[in-house]
């Protein structure tokens, strides 16, 4: 039962992507210093309710538990963040936690956050490199330029952008932040450029960049502090750009 | 014969996507498992940098004073030709992770920049950021994800490795694997196989690996008949963050840059650290070995730490913890250089080390050893291929710092080429191998799995995990007396013996974890044997590996190679030893407290 040296969780279940969900709530023994995911780690070894129930343990994604990998993105007290770095010292009591809401939740906390994948792929977010056989030196940049790329290549497709964003959904399709500021990281670079008429082509049409409404929600919740928003102003000036290049060829 | 084999590639951190890059480049056609999307791979967690003798800062680098640290910082237990291909290869892929778009830090003419780490005294070490094994895990992912959208590599992501499908010739013939969300196992045919599963942390408990680190795959490929070759050498890094769930590295290139270990020199100082002066506080490092100071090797300066903490009693406030003190350093140097790194502190900790001295304790942070390659980086499974810290090869008894992201790509530039030429030069293809084959390791699996979730018992698996942690980091670190190894290895046995008794609290069958989690947990405990046994055996300190009934290296009995094989019957290791091939360089002693 809750005393002062437990810690009350709220979890939105569901058993798969058909079900409906429900909640759990569990009493976790504190410890100073614990984050969520330990929390979730605590409902594994014992997997008993507030109420006494067995239940069973909770699924969720995570890998790195130092906020690299973007595995453990979630929704805790309403807030999209990343599960390792919610410290529960920090936060308040009893503490929700429950799966994105824009993406197909598979089962419990775990969502598919596949499409970032895809959309990456649509805008041929790589270098085109010749060959891995031995070339020489890459291009030369000075540390001003290193430390403009730098900040966006931090970027780890835990979407929290896109799960902030409220145009990002399935009336628009948007394509949403992350993967507009990987245009301009790839644009930026000396051999990326190559495809960039490619890249501005692919975020032109449904789901594309003017989708973006400007709530800046996605600069807000972005774990690596990334500039999202600076990055969807530059990439859209260059998107209207080359559409009014495109205008006139035709 | 394959002009364009089939090929597997079963892990997607930086030696498996190096692998997939070269055999897609060739011709091959890869099918890519990975338990995460490739880009959540533990590579990411990399952070200090990765070294290549480039020589860029007239210091008159070489590769093979890179290779000669490579092999004296690994005690002389690696052997020598294939380390020297490494360090003569990394100059090379520098400038490939360069041409990639690696963003790594530039010096002010726009040359890439160096810096110092542990081991050697040359600014070697190539960085971006104190991130750099996300930066060069994500610059390959993107090579991968360009050949897949040409349709030459078919990820499986979200697919966990059950074991290899080896034919009555012991040729390996394609994988069996297990669909993480509908449970479903299936073989997959393939002319060559190449794993690159990565490290063992989670036979620790908490280590500075990430969750999938559990060393399952290759425990199930030693079960198989690979040998598992210098298990008991395991790195204990340094500087870690101690925590609820986990042990953060603080990486080495904290030290590069500039940072002093150091305790007060008064055993229980209450004094806010920043008011204590300088001659009361003990750089212990500096002053035991000064030609590297903070810079000397992982095990050493582990061992260092240790030895103040438990023997002199001078750990911070009476804790196990030893300061890290950066904040002597300008902060826009250490923005420009750490920031990834100190972010991690202040969000975990809640201090800002510009301001404040770090706290940190050693953790347990890598595996040298792992599955026994050949030179070609082949199992004694022919056509299983490894690569990356699952193999044993390039790190000897104690791996250096910066050097695990060279070998990992490396390792992973050698196994994708190789494994397309051996895939060629077979006379019977994959094609033609029996049906019965794959059949029968698929009924061997699902009757695995349908014997866990019908199990009866009373034991919960994550229990038997954090006791299979605490037993493996008390007995198998840093210090190691053999009666401890003993004790470990007899809890191993006692917990093998529960497994049995192990009951699910989940026994449905979509995205079960709990059960994914159960699976890799024997394989935990099979493989632990391993390194409990092998360091047992092993009656010399050597590295990593340290006794102190046995203080002084012994190359007459133990410069050799130890192969583990799993013997069915007795359902424990075997050993056997094998001379290390030191054909380049003589053995000396290693010893940090003058130049070599």
């Amino acid at each position: 039962m809750a005393n002062n040296n437990t810690v009350l969780i709220k979890v939105k279940r569901q058993k798969d992507p058909k079900s409906a969900p429900y909640w759990e709530e569990f009493d976790i023994p504190y410890r100073s210093g614990m984050n969520v995911i330990s929390a979730l780690m605590d409902v594994a070894l014992n997997p008993v309710t507030r109420t006494g129930q067995p239940t069973t343990a909770i699924a969720y994604d995570s890998n790195c538990l130092e906020e690299v990998c973007g595995s453990c993105a979630m929704l805790i007290n309403g807030r999209t963040r990343m599960a390792c770095s919610a410290l529960v010292d920090d936060l308040e009591k009893p503490i929700s936690i429950e799966p994105f809401t824009k993406f197909p939740v598979i089962r419990d906390l775990q969502v598919d956050r596949s499409v970032l994948f895809e959309n990456l792929k649509r805008v041929k977010a790589w270098v085109p490199v010749d060959g891995t056989y031995d070339l020489g030196s890459g291009p030369r940049l000075s540390p001003v330029e290193q430390e403009q790329a730098y900040p966006l290549s931090r970027c780890i497709s835990c979407c929290c952008c896109m799960e902030a964003c409220p145009q990002f959904n399935e009336q628009t399709g948007f394509v949403g932040a992350a993967t507009i500021s990987q245009v301009r990281l790839f644009n930026t670079h000396p051999t990326g450029k190559a495809l960039k008429t490619e890249r501005l082509r692919a975020l032109m049409g449904d789901g594309g960049i003017h989708e973006c409404g400007y709530a800046q929600n996605c600069v807000e919740v972005c774990p690596k502090e990334i500039p999202l928003t600076q990055s969807i102003a530059e990439v859209g000036g260059q998107v209207m750009l080359q559409a009014f290049r495109d205008l006139l060829r035709k | 014969m394959a002009i364009n084999p089939k090929i597997i590639v079963v892990g997607g951190g930086l030696a498996g996507l190096a692998a997939v890059i070269k055999v897609a480049e060739m011709g091959g056609q890869v099918d890519l498992f990975s338990i995460v999307p490739v880009k959540r791979s533990h590579s990411v967690c990399a952070q200090g940098g990765i070294n290549a003798a480039k020589n860029l800062k007239g210091e008159g680098d070489s590769t093979w004073q890179h290779f000669d640290d490579t092999v004296y910082g690994g005690d002389f237990l690696a052997n020598q030709p294939p380390v020297k291909g490494m360090c003569d290869a990394a100059p090379g892929i520098i400038d490939l992770l360069d041409r990639m778009g690696v963003p790594f830090n530039r010096t002010a003419e726009g040359l890439l920049d160096f810096r110092r780490f542990g081991g050697t005294l040359f600014n070697r070490t190539a960085f971006a950021g104190a991130t750099t094994g996300q930066q060069l895990l994500y610059a390959l992912d993107e090579q991968v994800r360009r050949y897949e959208s040409e349709g030459k590599v078919k990820k499986y992501e979200h697919w966990e490795f059950l074991s290899a499908v080896v034919d009555g010739n012991q040729v390996c013939r394609g994988i069996c694997a297990m669909d993480l969300r509908t449970m479903e196992v299936r073989t997959f045919p393939a002319d060559a196989v190449i794993i690159a599963t990565g490290g063992i942390g989670m036979i620790f408990g908490k280590s500075t690996n990430s969750v999938v680190c559990t060393g399952s795959a290759q425990s199930a490929l030693y079960q198989q008949g690979a040998y598992y070759a210098n298990g008991e050498f395991i790195q204990v890094h340094p500087t870690a963050i101690p925590g609820e769930d986990k042990l953060r590295l603080m990486s080495e290139s904290a030290r590069g840059e500039g940072g002093r270990i150091w305790v007060p020199k008064q055993a229980g100082d209450k004094r806010d650290p920043r008011s204590i002066p300088a001659n009361e506080r003990w750089y212990f490092l500096e002053e035991w070995y000064p030609k590297y100071g903070n810079l000397v090797p992982r095990d050493v300066a582990t061992r260092a730490i240790f030895k103040v903490v438990y023997e002199y009693n001078l750990g911070v406030d009476g804790q196990p913890m030893v300061y890290l003190d950066l904040t002597h350093i300008d902060r826009k140097v250490l923005d420009r250089k750490l920031e990834g790194i100190l972010e991690i502190y202040e969000k975990f900790v809640g201090d800002d080390p510009r301001d404040v001295p770090m706290k940190i304790f050693p953790g347990m942070h890598y595996t040298m050893g792992g599955l026994w390659v050949d030179f070609n980086q082949q199992t004694n499974i022919k056509g299983l291929f490894a690569a990356g810290e699952c193999e044993y090869q390039y790190h000897g008894a104690n791996r250096l710092g910066a050097n695990s992201l060279v070998s990992c790509i490396y390792g992973g530039f050698q196994a994708g080429p190789n494994a397309v030429k051996y895939a060629r030069s077979q006379q019977t293809s994959t094609d033609g191998v029996s049906s019965t084959v794959f059949d029968a390791e698929r009924k061997r699996q699902e009757e695995a799995n349908d014997m866990l979730i019908s199990n009866q018992g009373n034991e919960n698996p994550f229990q038997l995990w954090r006791e299979l942690g605490a037993v493996m980091t008390k007995n198998c670190t840093v210090i190691r007396y053999n009666k401890g190894l003993e004790e470990a290895d007899a809890k191993l046995v006692e917990l093998l013996q529960r497994f049995r008794s192990v009951n699910l609290s989940d026994k449905s069958m979509w995205a079960n974890t709990s059960f994914v989690f159960t699976r890799q947990l024997y394989n935990m405990l099979q493989l632990s044997r391993v390194v409990a046994q092998g360091a047992a055996l092993r009656n010399e300190s050597r590295g990593a590996h340290y006794k102190p009934d046995f203080p002084e290296r012994d190359d007459q009995n133990f410069l050799k190679t130890t192969k583990a094989y799993f013997a069915p019957d007795a359902d424990e290791p075997r050993f056997e030893f094998e001379p290390v091939d030191v054909s380049l360089i003589p053995p000396r002693p290693r010893r940090y407290d003058v130049a070599k």
